[in-house]
């Protein structure tokens, strides 16, 4: 005979079960679990430029120089977006859906803006992605920033598209408006690290 | 010993919900969000790959039993050799035990029915079929032939198109490990059954929390290097051209920043297996849960800071090369506790030589070894004479193979019934482990002498005084190729006519045994109710009672 | 855990382990021949962990084989086993000796690393310590023009393992797909290393193409050879012989067919080497040479 506890209790009590139904809280943990895996990338980006930067003697090297104005510009727009996407929050948390659609609206706006003004700066900067190591790293790493900005439009536009329906979002039931949010916040300060290491330091040097 | 007797949740038909009440065999080929179906998916997925692999490195042990390349043409031997590395990584061990154990278990010895997002799990997986076809596919273009390191400029310069295929493939694969981890991080915080604190979530689950923290902070790091790689091929960067002012190192530093962690992403979960299995054969309460949890995490941090120890005679500045050296030699320690505790185990046990049992007892000597070489490589100087040398083949072959394929025998031996509802062979299962452990022996140890004797890795032709010594190996790899034929009669077999076995055949005493084995759909009609730790073997005046696991 | 009978037993358990550690560590037999100065340093550090590796794997294999054995389930018991969940000062110790050993290991490995001169990189041409790159460019049109001896590869070797003072003998190494060439400042090239017994050798290592690595066995030593970053070895060569060079990074398909020799030779061979090879590759430069030879 054994000795393996078989707790009889085992048997019948009932538990409140963890259910894959309605777990809301469940997906803004993920996002963020997500969102601490997706930094690395960039920081894995940010390492290789500060060690090239390092390496050169100069860096920017000549001919691949920056231009300050637009970017100052374009950062200004993309930090104020965080704080109006914050009004949309703010808005559906009281309720008020027609606000969080108003300030949205405006977000995905200013999101768009960004981009255009990127692609400004790419079509008269004078050079291309492969000129030198610098032009490279220019590139790669506003390229794949703004690949998140265009995603994090697109997480915008979903909200919107979703909250035409009445009740969709509620004061109590808005996490996708909260997680397009944080998104949206994590893709603006990925852009404050980033124009620091390209366009301020390119001052320092 | 009484067969358990269950009250099986199949004999009530009032499941829960819309679903099914048993998934068919081709549920198995769909896009099925059940976590049961999907580990399922990995385990078979990838085991057909780890044949694939074994196929490759059969061939070229073939080759290699003569100094001359007079077998397939060296570049041939490159590109299997470059695949047999990253299927065995890439789509063998890391799916196998992350993707395939990690979904199939993690929710059920959590009491939970489901992963937390199971549309994302399915996504996981079906982003691997088409990151092996890439790699196979790559083959039609020469194959990538850098090696699985591959470094810059060789895999700048070489078969361009598979060099290619093969960056997609791992950066397939490594979004869909983020997504996975992300997935099976969210499951254990949030999903255990309420009355399952931390400390007594098992330690498979403990082992799945440090895979996963490292996957997600180490895998982005790789896919960057891996983006950067392919721009330099195909779009004209030249972050990697040492002549266009590029760095070769970079990438170095970016590859192994991933890649070593990489290795205990593919030893943590099989060490959460160990200290699943072993309890379970031995009868006996794991010794030490809370030290063996510790040194999880403590292998998951400090070995996020032991990469450069690949890099020993690469261009790496003195105080990194012992910086390095002196973490590499710490995360001895925590390894050692664990290699303890499972022999404290076995202390005072009444230890059933079950297959599974066996394979975690090879387990623990073979990676006794691995561990022990691995230490001596871990220092800078030896390490500049055994770097790229067999010695290294050997060292990770031990770890590798020695400990993460026996590992994920065991976990198969161990859990198969469980996710079949049927035994496997004992009999076939024992010759299977000898067969293996002798193959394993017979290939690797002698592979020490080779590398220190002064044979470089990843070369199809050597030095004709090496012969004898590989020609031993290369018997010993065709002896490890003829083992897994048992083990896959018995598979298929036991799969369709094998004994049924009941919902808790092993008596064992985590939340996966609690239900029908099996598992119907959504695991439990009602969550079970947690009145014990999972390693309370012979404890607490427990009920005497044969193990009658389940309720309805 | 039950009190291990401190009996006869674990005295002869350790006795017999101990011997036959001490036993393996000084019979190893694993390495070729010594032939370097740094050979010894990297084989008695070998061999001291492998000692210690073969008492832990004797011990530790022993311990689970025994029990697997004596713990086995005895026909009809269903029992469970002892009960047991942890032991405070035994986990204690096998955490804290150890993390003794490593921290031990660690310190002699970074005092093998000092003698085998891993700390003086960059000191092979003797005025150039640990310099950062961009100083680098800005010197080297001023070293070129200083002293034409030193410097006449252009070189600026970073990493590696180097050494104090000047050379005896410089040799440039240049790793290409497939072959190893080897360049002398008397203006010699060849195919095979020939260097002078107990002289000390720097070689400046570049690759040409790809990654390739510059292992002599023999020597215990090795070195990668990096396009865009120079290296460089210091070292002596203790025995006259020749020996293999080898290829030991991947560097395309036939990477195993990247072998040489060095030939280590007398100083009188070698100067007899070096005087041949000089006549033999630049006949313009003999009337000079043969001008000498008549002083």
């Amino acid at each position: 005979m054994t000795t393996a506890p078989t707790p009889p209790e085992l048997a019948i009590q009932e538990e409140l079960p963890v259910d894959d139904h309605e777990h809301h809280d469940f997906r803004m943990f993920g996002l963020l679990t997500f969102l601490v895996s997706e930094s690395l990338m960039f920081g894995a980006l940010f390492a290789v430029f500060l060690i090239f930067r390092g390496e050169f003697p100069q860096w920017p090297p000549e001919e691949t120089e920056v231009e300050l104005l637009l970017p100052a510009i374009n950062t200004v727009i993309l930090v104020s977006s965080s704080f109006v996407i914050h009004y949309g929050d703010v808005a559906i948390k009281k309720g008020n859906v027609a606000g969080l659609r108003k300030w949205y609206w405006v977000t995905a706006l200013m999101g768009a803006i960004f981009l255009a003004g990127q692609a400004y700066e790419y079509a008269t900067l004078g050079y291309g992605l492969t000129t030198n190591v610098f032009a490279n790293c220019f590139y790669i790493m506003t390229g794949f920033h703004g690949l998140h900005v265009f995603v994090g439009i697109l997480l915008i536009l979903g909200v919107l598209w979703r909250s035409r329906v009445p009740g969709h979002y509620t004061a109590e039931k808005h996490v996708g408006v909260e997680m397009a949010e944080i998104y949206w916040h994590f893709v603006d300060i990925i852009w404050i690290v980033l124009f620091v290491l390209i366009y301020v330091l390119a001052l320092v040097n | 010993m009484a067969q358990a007797q269950l009250p099986v949740s199949g004999e009530l038909p009032q499941v829960s919900g819309h679903h099914p009440t048993a998934w068919k065999w081709y549920d198995y080929f769909t896009f099925n969000v059940d976590h049961k179906v999907i580990g399922i998916q990995y385990l078979v997925f990838s085991f057909v790959f780890y044949l694939l692999g074994g196929l490759m490195a059969v061939v070229m042990r073939t080759e290699l039993y003569t100094p001359d390349a007079d077998v397939i043409d060296p570049n041939l031997y490159n590109a299997l050799l470059t695949n047999h590395g990253t299927i065995m990584i890439f789509g063998w061990i890391v799916p196998a035990a992350i993707g395939g154990f990690g979904n199939f278990l993690v929710p059920l010895m959590i009491g939970a029915r489901d992963m937390a997002f199971p549309r994302l799990n399915a996504l996981a997986f079906w982003m691997l079929p088409p990151a092996g076809l890439l790699l196979l596919g790559s083959f039609i273009f020469g194959g990538a032939q850098a090696g699985w390191t591959s470094y810059p400029p060789l895999s700048l310069i070489t078969a361009n198109t598979a060099q290619s295929m093969w960056c997609l493939s791992i950066i397939l694969a490594g979004t869909s490990s983020i997504l996975g981890s992300v997935n099976f991080v969210v499951t254990m915080v949030k999903m255990r059954v309420p009355s399952m604190p931390w400390d007594k979530m098992p330690l498979f689950c403990w082992a799945m929390m440090a895979t996963s923290i490292l996957a997600l902070l180490s895998t982005p790091v790789l896919a960057i290097g891996l983006i950067l790689l392919l721009f330099d091929i195909n779009f004209g960067t030249s972050f990697f051209k040492p002549d266009a002012g590029g760095n070769v190192i970079i990438y170095q530093h970016l590859f192994w920043f991933y890649s070593h962690p990489a290795v205990y992403l593919m030893i943590l979960p099989i060490f959460g297996i160990m200290s699943e299995v072993i309890p379970v054969h031995a009868r006996k309460p794991i010794f030490g849960y809370k030290a063996i949890v510790g040194s999880s995490m403590v292998i998951c941090m400090v070995g996020l800071f032991v990469w450069v120890h690949h890099m020993f005679t690469s261009g790496t500045p003195p105080w990194m090369r012992m910086f390095f050296t002196v973490s590499t030699l710490i995360v001895a320690v925590p390894t050692g506790v664990k290699i303890f505790s499972w022999t404290a185990t076995l202390w005072g046990g009444k230890i059933r030589y079950t297959s599974a049992m066996l394979f975690a007892i090879g387990l623990l000597i073979m990676f006794v070894v691995g561990g022990l070489s691995g230490v001596t490589l871990g220092t800078a100087p030896v390490d500049i004479h055994m770097h790229d040398t067999y010695y290294v083949v050997a060292h990770f072959h031990y770890v590798l193979f020695g400990g993460s394929v026996f590992g994920l025998y065991a976990g198969i031996y161990h859990w198969f019934p469980k996710m079949t509802g049927r035994m496997l062979n004992e009999p076939l299962g024992k010759v299977h482990f000898l067969l293996t452990l002798i193959g394993a022996n017979l290939t690797f140890l002698p592979m020490h002498v080779l590398g220190t004797q002064g044979m470089p890795r990843r070369v199809a032709m050597y030095d004709p005084q090496f012969t004898q010594i590989n020609q031993i190996c290369t018997i010993g790899a065709f002896v490890l190729a003829f083992s897994v034929i048992p083990f896959l009669v018995n598979v298929i077999w036991s799969w369709g006519w094998g004994e049924k076995a009941s919902g808790n055949p092993w008596r064992a005493l985590t939340l996966e045994w609690t239900t029908a084995s099996p598992p119907i759909i959504e695991n439990w009609h009602r969550l079970p109710v947690l009145t014990h730790g999972p390693y309370d073997y012979g404890m607490n005046g427990h009920d005497t009672s044969p193990a009658i696991a389940t309720h309805s | 855990m039950k009190q291990l009978p401190a009996s006869i037993w674990t005295l002869t358990v350790g006795v017999v382990v101990t011997l036959i550690a001490l036993w393996a560590g000084n019979h190893s037999g694993f390495f070729p021949e010594q032939a370097s100065l740094q050979a010894p340093l990297v084989d008695n550090f070998f061999n001291l962990m492998f000692m210690i590796a073969v008492a832990l794997f004797l011990l530790v294999a022993g311990t689970i084989i025994f029990f697997t054995i004596r713990f086995r389930q005895r026909p009809g018991d269903e029992e469970d086993g002892v009960p047991l969940e942890g032991d405070f000062a035994l986990e204690a110790y096998w955490t804290l000796i150890p993390a003794v050993i490593v921290i031990v290991l660690g310190i002699y490995s970074v005092e093998v690393f000092t003698q085998m001169g891993g700390f003086a990189p960059g000191g092979g041409g003797g005025n150039h310590l640990f310099m950062s790159h961009h100083q680098h460019h800005e010197m080297k049109t001023q070293l070129v023009s200083d002293d034409p001896a030193e410097n006449a590869p252009e070189f600026k070797a970073e990493y590696g393992l180097g050494g104090a003072g000047k050379p005896d003998v410089t040799v440039t190494v240049t790793g290409m797909q497939y072959a190893w060439i080897f360049n002398y400042p008397e203006g010699i090239t060849a195919g095979e290393l020939h260097i002078p017994v107990n002289k000390s050798v720097q070689l400046n290592i570049k690759a040409a193409d790809v990654i390739h690595s510059f292992w002599v066995p023999q020597f215990r030593l090795k070195q990668d050879a990096i396009p865009g970053h120079d290296t460089e070895l210091r070292f002596t060569a203790t025995k006259v012989g020749d020996y293999p060079v080898v290829c030991a990074e991947l560097c395309g398909g036939y990477h195993g067919a990247m072998r040489t020799r060095v030939y280590v030779h007398t100083q009188e061979e070698y100067d007899q080497w070096l005087k041949e090879n000089q006549f033999a590759q630049n006949p313009d430069l003999s009337g000079a040479v043969a001008v000498n030879s008549e002083d």
